[in-house]
């Protein structure tokens, strides 16, 4: 536990290095109104990284995440179109992404299909049907509704509503993960499925919960994203899934389930967060960009593999005594 | 005639376990040498030795008389020594060829892989063992008798001159046992040495033209199988002083609490049915194999019975999955702890309270307080020896991490426990820790089934021992005829002694 803790303080500070590094020639990135702006930002990234550290918890993995966004992003500016009110659209992307992240919950629970298939195949077929139901046509501004840009760039107590959802989902999952029964069996299935059988907990079931949870923080961000970017169209977050599951491996969750917080996960997105706008303040070049993300995602797996190394059996009655 | 291979004077020491004492083995050309012994009287140690996995701390090891050395595995094959597991280690993605050549494959002058003579040489050697398969078939279509076959030709494909085969017909069908007798006749007709380990006695009489037997570490005899006679290969086997304390019980054994009757499953056990009492403590003894953790993982809600009832004070239960079984008062440590036991990466108070959550938990919220309480009573109940609750259980000891599993156990309150070879693996202090304990919680008035393949431990513990064989029941004995020779007997299925 504490060597968890440690990690994440490690990742926190190098968050704030990389801060203070851009600072000391940029003294203007450090206005709170930017930082709030690279929070703000980010905020999509840490829903979606939120609901994909729970589903790589429990050993499995959601690549069609951003399709899933998108596809309920466009479906949200039709809603909106055809003058539905926006709580109930609201409620309605969240059910549409809760429903879609029930089909992968579904096929690798009761089918037994590996997820990384499933979830490619579905991310495939949800970038399909928002071809299908717009034959590839967009929805710009001007045909959406004030109100409905409006809210997740509304702001309160001096922040966004966009990164209120985020905080308030951060503190919602946090508590569901170490203080719920569901929150513990997440954990319990990935760190070791036959046990947790053993404990009486349907190990089929926690993974259908956690790709439903994945789908409905998916379903929301592709309110917000179309919202505060007014657009929508079939291949807006395009390749996000993989920032998802970048998010969550630097953030030091183990890819291969049982461990990771929610912590860890959004400090992973904030990272990406802090990476992407400071280099432009820069001026260093969007390729270098994404080379330092990539180098980023191999020190923190490479981090974790030499610290989750195990120590070995104790066989020399000599090292017992130490 | 003169051995081709001799073992004299080996031991070998594990940390706290004499696993071999001085023993001696010789193995004959063109003879089967049966190895006899129960769990625990060395027989896989000496396996081990024979093939270069283990290094003897003391003897020495002749073929034809000269001294020889096994450093590694593959300085034993070198010599001609091989060995055909209990479990084939082969590859279920490659061909039939390309598992028995693997490793010492044919080369083409170029240095590459000579199919053609790889696929000839395996036609030749499958032939020579009476096996019509297709070299270029894939072993995952083969079924296990085929495998086995597979694994005898790939023995033969580095001239083996010692054959050694452990338990080869523990996962076979009936059928198939008769093929491989006939394949072992063909071996030893080509002059293979062969060591034969097996606990079936009808098998043993079959085939095998000498015997050894082991006991605890030690050599008890050899000679051939003419000479003797079941009765006396038990006595040796079992003739035990027995040297290890087990606790004093008060017996108070009340009411029925689990009933079962009729239990039967497609594959894997028939018409199971006993009674358990309030305050008892119930043996299960059978050979591996004989289907006794399959019968407890059904009744515990893992796989689904085909037919038969289960009833809990004398009310029908049905049980499909494990919560369910939770719930009824039946829980279930299993026996492989590493897989199904504990959860590593959680800290050993997470372990515990992870069956019990609905209990620790208010308004839907865990409460950290009750679950350290709760993990605190049951671990300190076992004397767990750990840093703090909060530690990974990954890193506590073996011993360490089977009292968390108890634990956990116990903290749902059950009515019913299984424990499934409760001792296997850890350390004499350990072990005699998980007794007393077993024996408190019989006293408490916990009902108690008790798998397990040590002869003592089920003596020294039951009050009453069901013997399972292929799947069934095949005794229940209490008082006087609970001796090792009774255990013994009816687990190798030969008629009850008189």
């Amino acid at each position: 536990m504490s060597l968890l803790k440690s990690r994440e303080a490690l990742l926190a500070l190098a968050i704030l290095l990389l801060i203070g590094v851009v600072a000391a020639r940029f003294p203007a990135f450090v206005r709170p109104a930017n930082l709030a702006n690279v929070l703000n930002d980010t905020s999509p990234l840490i829903i979606l990284a939120i609901g994909q550290m729970i589903v790589i918890l429990t050993k499995c993995i959601d690549l069609s995440v951003a399709a899933n966004l998108a596809l309920c992003g466009m479906v949200a500016a039709l809603m909106n179109g055809a003058g539905v009110p926006l709580p109930l659209i609201l409620m309605g992307v969240v059910a549409l992404g809760a429903g879609l992240g029930a089909v992968n919950g579904v096929l690798v629970w009761k089918l037994g299909i590996p997820s990384i298939v499933v979830t490619l195949g579905t991310m495939t077929i949800f970038r399909g049907t928002i071809f299908l139901i717009t034959d590839g046509k967009w929805v710009n501004a001007h045909q959406m509704s004030d109100g409905f840009k409006a809210l997740p760039r509304t702001v309160l107590l001096g922040l966004p509503v966009m990164s209120w959802m985020a905080i308030a989902l951060i503190i919602l999952f946090t508590v569901v993960l170490t203080r719920t029964a569901l929150g513990r069996s997440f954990y319990a299935v990935g760190g070791n499925p036959h046990a947790a059988v053993y404990a009486g907990i349907n190990v089929g079931r926690t993974q259908f919960s956690a790709f439903v949870i994945s789908g409905a923080l998916a379903g929301l961000a592709g309110y917000l994203w179309v919202a505060r970017y007014a657009v929508a169209y079939v291949d807006i977050a395009g390749g996000f899934e993989l920032d998802v599951v970048a998010a969550c491996v630097i953030g030091g969750v183990a890819i291969a389930g049982g461990a990771g917080t929610v912590a860890g996960a959004v400090l992973g997105a904030l990272f990406l967060g802090v990476i992407k706008n400071a280099l432009p303040v820069v001026g260093i070049s969007p390729f270098w960009q994404m080379a330092i993300s990539g180098a980023a995602i191999v020190l923190a797996v490479t981090f974790n593999a030499t610290q989750a190394r195990a120590p070995g059996r104790i066989i020399l009655k000599s090292a017992e005594a130490r | 005639m003169n051995p081709v291979l001799s073992l004299r004077g080996i031991s070998k020491s594990f940390p706290g376990v004499k696993a071999l004492s001085e023993v001696q083995l010789d193995l004959y050309a063109g003879q089967v040498t049966a190895l006899i012994g129960e769990n625990g009287a060395g027989k896989s140690t000496i396996v081990k030795v024979l093939t270069g996995v283990y290094q003897p701390d003391a003897g020495n090891i002749t073929i034809d008389g000269a001294e020889v050395h096994f450093p590694t595995a593959q300085a034993a094959s070198k010599a001609g020594v091989t060995a055909i597991h209990q479990e084939t280690v082969l590859f279920d993605e490659l061909t039939v060829a390309e598992n028995i050549w693997l490793g010492h494959a044919p080369r083409t002058r170029f240095g590459l892989i000579d199919r053609r003579a790889m696929r000839d040489g395996a036609l030749r050697l499958l032939e020579g063992i009476g096996a019509t398969l297709n070299p270029d078939l894939r072993l995952r279509d083969l079924g296990i008798a085929s495998k086995h076959l597979v694994a005898i030709a790939r023995a033969l494909s580095i001239d083996a001159r010692v054959v050694i085969m452990d338990e080869p017909t523990a996962a076979l069908s009936y059928k198939e046992i008769h093929e491989l007798y006939e394949l072992v006749e063909k071996l030893k007709a080509q002059g293979k040495a062969i060591l034969f380990i097996s606990h079936k006695f009808d098998e043993i009489f079959r085939i095998a033209d000498r015997y050894t037997v082991f006991r605890d570490g030690q050599f008890v005899g050899q000679g051939d199988m003419g000479d003797v006679s079941e009765n006396d290969l038990v006595q040796m086997m079992v003739g035990r002083s027995v040297d290890q304390i087990f606790p004093a019980r008060h017996r108070n054994i009340g009411a029925p609490v689990l009933t079962v009757a009729g239990y039967s499953h497609p594959t894997e056990f028939a018409d199971i049915g006993f009674t358990l009492h309030r305050g008892e403590i119930l043996g299960f003894y059978g050979l591996v194999g004989a289907g006794r953790s399959e019968v407890m993982q059904s009744l515990f809600g893992i796989t689904k019975p085909s037919k038969g009832a289960t009833r809990i004070d004398d009310q029908v239960r049905v049980i499909r999955s494990t919560s369910e079984a939770i719930a009824a008062g039946i829980v279930y440590v299993p026996e492989d702890r590493g897989k199904q036991g504990a959860v590593k990466g959680l800290p050993i108070f997470q372990n515990v309270t992870l069956p019990s959550l609905s209990r620790t938990s208010r308004a839907g919220f865990l409460r950290l307080a009750e679950e350290f309480k709760l993990a605190r009573d049951y671990t300190g109940r076992l004397d767990l020896r750990a840093a703090s609750l909060d530690q990974d259980v990954g890193l506590l000891s073996g011993g360490n991490q089977q009292k968390v599993v108890i634990a956990k156990w116990l903290a749902t309150q059950p009515r019913v426990i299984i424990l499934d070879e409760p001792t296997k693996g850890i350390d004499i202090g350990s072990k005699a820790a998980v007794h007393e304990f077993m024996a408190e919680l019989a006293a408490q008035g916990l009902a108690v089934i008790m798998v397990s393949s040590e002869i003592p431990e089920i003596l020294g513990m039951s009050d009453r021992v069901i013997v399972m064989r292929e799947g069934r029941i095949v005794d229940e004995v209490a008082g006087d005829r609970m001796t090792p020779e009774t255990l013994v007997r009816a687990a190798a299925g030969l008629a009850v002694a008189a």
